[in-house]
C-alpha cells in the first residue's frame, strides 16, 4: 500500500513536491432531476499539490467534491484515480481507496471522546478478523496498540493533546474542525478533500487551520483538494485553483493566472475598479 | 429474627428482581438496535419467539412448513426421526438468525436508507407480522415444550440456606437465577464488544452520524447486518429463557410489550439502562401487586409498568440512562 506513513521523514529536498497526475475529472455533469449543479466539467489533482475550488454559493463546488468523494453519482463523465478509470463506487469504497474528507457542515461522532473519533479512521486499515476482535486475541489487541500509537502522532501533530477523552459534542466550533480534520488524516489518505475548512473561524482559528494544511502537505505529502470561501486563504495556500460559476468551469491555473482572469474576476471577484 | 411479613416481603422483592431479568433480556435487543440504526424494532419479541420456535423444532427434528407440504401434496410428513443435542440445536439457531439478519437488510432495511425512523419503525412492524407469520407455518402453532437442558423447579439449596438464616425458605427459581448469570455475561462481553473492537468502534460511529462513518469507509450495510445479528442472538437468549419458563407459544412475542415501558424507564440508548429498567419494572409491579394489590382488588401486574412508564415519560422523558435530549437553540 502506497498510504502515506506517519513516520516518514519529510519528503527529500531535491525531490520535486509535485508529481504526476493523481486524480482526473473527465467531463463531469451532475443533475438533480431538471436542475443542472455540474455541467461537463474537466480538471485534474496532481500528486502532492494542494488543489483549490473556488466559486461563488451554489456554484456546485460541494457537488464537485461530493462527487470525487462518491457521495453523488455523476450522469456523465469519468473519474480516473491513479491512472485507472473509477467504477462507480459506493462512499465507503472510495474512503477505502484512499480518499478521505471533512463536511462543510463538520459530521463527527458527537457522542464518542476526541480519541474515538479519530480512532474510526484506523478502522479500516485494522486487519484482524470479526472473531479475534469479538475475542480480543493476541493479535487484536496488538493491533489496537499499533493503531493507538499512530493516532496519538496525529492528535500531538494538530495540538489537542487537552481534548483527547473530551466528547465531541461539547467542543466549541474551531475543534470540532479540526478533530474532523485529524479524522481524515488517520485513515492516512492519498487524496484528502476538505470542504470549507476555514468557515466560521475567527482569524487566529484560520490561521492555525492554514498551518496544519500545509504542514500536512508538507510533511506527508498527502495531495489535497479543497473549496474555500476566504479568497486570501485561498491564494496564499494552493499550487492550483479551478473557478466554478453556475455549474461550469470558468478558470483554471495558478492563482496569479486565475487573478488575472477576466472571466473570473467578472463572475467571482466582482468588476475590477480603478 | 426478622418478621415474617418483611421476610415475605424480601422473598417477593427478590422474585420480582428475577422477573425483570427477563424483562430485561428482552429489551437488550431493542436498545442494540436503536442505538445502531435509530430504529425502534417492534419485531425483537417476534424475533425471541421465532428463535424458540426455530431452536425446537431443529432439536425435535420437525420439519418445517410439513402442515403446507402435507396439505399441498397430501403426504403425512411431520418429523426427520432425529433429535439433536442442544448444544447443536442452540448453535444452528444462531445461524438461523444470522442468516435472517442478512436477509432483513437485503429485502427491508437496504431499501430504506435515508427514509425517516417512522418509516422504518412500520417496516419492523410488518416484519413482526411477516414473522410470526412464518414461525407459524414453518413450525405449527401448538405449543412446544422447550428444554435445553437448563436447571428449573425451585432452588433447594437457596431454600434451606435461607431457612437456616431467617427460619424462612425462600422460594427461588433456578432457572431465574440462570437467566440472571446470563443476562450479566451478555451484558458485560456487549459492553466490552461495542467499547473495546473495531466493530463495536463502527457500531457506534455509524450510530452516531452515517456521513461521517461513510467517509471513514465502513460499509452500512455491513453494519446493519452485525447489529441485527447481534440483536437475533439476544433473542435467541430470550426466546430460550422464556420459552424454558413457560413453553414456546405466540404469546411470547407479546413480551414485547413489556419491553416497553422497561425501555421508557432505562432510556432507548442505554444497555445498563435496559438492565436496570427490567429490574425496576419487576421489583415494581411485584411489591405493588403485593402490598396494593389486595387493596384495589388485585392484577394490578398488567397496567403497573406501564403506568410506572407514563410518570417516567412527563418527568424524565430520556429515561434513567439516556442521552440528556439537549436542543440548540
Amino acid at each position: 500500500m502506497n498510504a502515506m506513513d506517519i513516520e516518514a521523514a519529510p519528503a527529500a529536498a531535491d525531490a520535486p513536491r509535485i508529481g504526476g497526475v493523481l486524480m482526473e475529472m473527465r467531463n463531469i455533469t451532475l443533475r438533480f432531476g431538471g436542475v443542472k449543479a455540474i455541467t461537463d466539467i474537466s480538471f485534474d489533482i496532481r500528486e502532492g499539490e494542494i488543489r483549490a475550488i473556488i466559486g461563488p454559493n451554489g456554484a456546485g463546488k460541494s457537488s464537485m467534491l461530493n462527487v470525487i468523494s462518491g457521495f453523488y453519482v455523476p450522469q456523465e463523465g469519468e473519474v480516473w484515480f491513479k491512472g485507472k478509470r473509477r467504477p462507480q463506487m459506493k462512499p465507503y469504497e472510495v474512503a477505502q481507496q484512499g480518499i478521505a474528507r471533512t463536511f462543510q457542515n463538520i459530521a463527527l461522532f458527537e457522542g464518542m471522546s476526541v480519541l474515538d473519533n479519530i480512532m474510526t479512521g484506523r478502522l479500516t486499515l485494522m486487519k484482524t478478523g470479526l472473531w479475534s476482535q469479538a475475542l480480543w486475541w493476541g493479535r487484536a489487541q496488538a493491533e489496537e496498540v499499533e493503531h493507538r500509537a499512530k493516532v496519538e502522532k496525529i492528535i500531538d501533530f494538530l495540538e489537542i493533546q487537552h481534548i483527547r477523552k473530551t466528547p465531541v459534542g461539547r467542543l466549541p466550533y474551531g475543534l470540532k474542525k479540526r478533530v474532523e480534520l485529524a479524522r481524515a488524516l488517520a485513515t492516512e489518505p492519498k487524496l484528502l478533500l476538505l470542504d470549507e475548512p476555514m468557515a466560521g473561524m475567527n482569524v487566529e482559528e484560520k490561521e492555525d487551520m492554514c498551518r496544519f494544511i500545509l504542514d500536512t502537505n508538507d510533511e506527508f505529502g498527502t495531495t489535497i483538494c479543497l473549496i474555500e470561501h476566504d479568497m486570501g486563504v485561498v491564494m496564499d495556500l494552493s499550487d492550483r485553483v479551478v473557478v466554478m460559476d453556475y455549474g461550469k468551469k470558468i478558470g483554471d491555473g495558478t492563482p496569479d493566472e486565475v487573478r488575472s482572469n477576466q472571466a473570473v474576476i467578472e463572475a467571482y471577484l466582482g468588476v475590477q475598479h480603478d | 429474627m426478622l418478621p415474617d411479613q418483611l421476610l415475605f416481603a424480601m422473598e417477593v422483592t427478590l422474585n420480582g428482581l428475577m422477573a425483570g431479568v427477563m424483562y430485561a433480556l428482552v429489551a437488550l435487543g431493542f436498545v442494540l438496535i436503536f442505538k445502531a440504526s435509530g430504529i425502534f424494532n417492534y419485531a425483537q419479541g417476534v424475533l425471541a419467539l421465532f428463535a424458540a420456535l426455530t431452536l425446537v423444532g431443529l432439536q425435535n427434528g420437525q420439519i418445517p412448513f410439513a402442515h403446507l407440504i402435507n396439505a399441498t401434496f397430501g403426504t403425512k410428513l411431520h418429523h426427520f426421526g432425529w433429535t439433536l443435542p442442544s448444544v447443536v440445536a442452540i448453535a444452528l439457531t444462531a445461524l438461523v438468525m444470522v442468516g435472517l439478519a442478512y436477509l432483513i437488510e437485503r429485502l427491508v432495511l437496504k431499501h430504506l436508507v435515508n427514509q425517516e425512523p417512522i418509516i422504518l419503525f412500520m417496516a419492523t412492524i410488518g416484519l413482526a407480522y411477516f414473522l410470526e407469520g412464518l414461525g407459524d407455518v414453518m413450525w405449527g402453532a401448538d405449543i412446544k415444550k422447550l428444554d435445553v437442558g437448563l436447571p428449573q423447579g425451585i432452588s433447594e439449596s437457596i431454600e434451606s440456606v435461607t431457612d437456616a438464616w431467617f427460619g424462612y425458605g425462600f422460594f427461588i427459581d433456578k432457572l431465574d437465577v440462570v437467566a440472571a448469570l446470563v443476562a450479566a455475561a451478555l451484558v458485560a462481553a456487549l459492553t466490552l464488544f461495542s467499547q473495546y473492537t473495531k466493530y463495536g468502534r463502527a457500531l457506534r460511529a455509524v450510530a452516531d452520524d452515517h456521513q461521517a462513518a461513510l467517509s471513514v469507509g465502513i460499509s452500512l450495510r455491513f453494519v446493519w447486518v452485525l447489529v441485527w445479528s447481534i440483536a437475533g442472538f439476544v433473542a435467541l437468549i430470550a426466546g430460550i429463557m422464556w420459552g424454558t419458563k413457560s413453553g414456546v407459544q405466540f404469546s411470547l412475542s407479546l413480551i414485547a410489550l413489556k419491553a416497553l415501558p422497561v425501555l421508557m424507564l432505562g432510556g432507548f440508548t442505554s444497555i445498563p439502562g435496559a438492565i436496570v429498567g427490567g429490574l425496576i419494572i419487576g421489583m415494581g409491579e411485584k411489591l405493588f401487586e403485593f402490598f396494593a394489590g389486595p387493596l384495589i382488588g388485585g392484577a394490578t401486574e398488567n397496567w403497573f409498568a406501564y403506568v410506572l412508564a407514563l410518570l417516567f415519560l412527563v418527568f424524565r422523558p430520556q429515561g434513567l440512562f439516556g442521552e440528556r435530549i439537549i436542543e440548540r437553540v
